[in-house]
């Protein structure tokens, strides 16, 4: 299931639309997985404030959305483009790969509730490809 | 058992008495064929399901989208016995349909994503826990009968 030339292009030109909105989106994307999915708290028991909104998820949550429009500017190659955060991820922070895919739907769910006449079932299917390979990129490390 | 609280039970009847089942089904059983498209291959008598123009604009796909959601209405309704509500269309999916229940979550998130286009920012958190633990209860049901 790569991304075909058609893939990339519709992900190129819907990022246009999410870039603007990027951190605030990030930051919701987190706040929504940290609520419905409460095992994912686990990684974060050294922040203060852990409700949605709050300062570190809002901060985090741009980190995150940053690694993602890196990871839009590198989609010809993924693998060698998020080497060093896929060695970040493996080594010294060694989340669950299991839990890419949560992060992945949450933050399909904010794209469709920001942008919901974007969000088509065609933008869907290309950005769900497109974080999945985001999530075997990153895991490359692991093991 | 499952434990609902008071809360959660008028979230999910809430969300679903401001649905257009005729809207909302269809759409998130088009939208399941599109982005998960080895589905399909439960839907071959259907007719042409060729493109994502021809899945839209089927209206076998329309009819069984508000089929569905129909049938997630019989939860809805009998919140405090989902397992037993769903016996026989557990057996349904498994005996006659032979849907792999893997397929069950798919729907589920294609249709958490469509209310969530409807709902915008209405669609808190909380209210988003609520509507995924809901469904991960009724696919977890429409497995049950499986052996």
């Amino acid at each position: 299931m790569s991304l075909t030339a058609k893939d990339k292009e519709t992900v190129k030109a819907f990022w246009a639309k999410v870039a603007p909105k990027a951190e605030d989106i990030g930051q919701d994307a987190l706040s929504r997985m940290l609520v419905v999915y409460p095992q994912t708290k686990t990684y974060f028991a050294h922040w203060k404030d852990l409700s949605p909104g709050s300062a570190p998820v809002k901060k985090h949550g741009a980190t995150v959305m940053g690694g993602v429009a890196d990871a839009v500017a590198k989609i010809d190659d993924l693998t060698s483009g998020l080497l060093n955060l896929s060695e970040l991820h493996a080594f010294t922070l060694r989340v669950d790969p299991a839990n890419f895919k949560i992060l992945a739907h949450n933050i399909l769910v904010v794209f469709a509730i920001r942008l919901p006449n974007d969000f088509t079932p065609e933008v869907h299917v290309a950005v769900d490809k497109f974080l999945a390979a985001v999530a075997r990129a990153l895991s490359e490390k692991y093991r | 058992m499952v434990e609902w609280t008071e809360q959660e039970r008028s979230i999910i009847t809430s969300i679903f008495s401001n649905l257009d089942y005729d809207d909302v089904g269809p759409k998130a059983l088009v939208r399941c064929l599109i982005v998960y498209p080895w589905t399909q291959r439960y839907f071959a008598s259907f007719g042409n399901l060729y493109n994502a123009d021809a899945i839209k604009t089927n209206p076998n796909i329309q009819a069984h989208g508000t089929r569905v959601l129909h049938g997630l209405d019989r939860a809805v309704k009998n919140m405090d016995n989902i397992k037993g509500t769903y016996a026989e269309l557990s057996v349904l999916h498994s005996e006659k349909l032979h849907v792999d229940p893997d397929n069950f979550k798919l729907l589920a998130d294609c249709l958490t994503i469509v209310i969530a286009a409807k709902m915008g920012s209405g669609f808190t958190p909380e209210m988003q826990a609520t509507f995924q633990k809901f469904l991960a209860v009724v696919v977890s049901a429409l497995g049950r009968q499986y052996h």
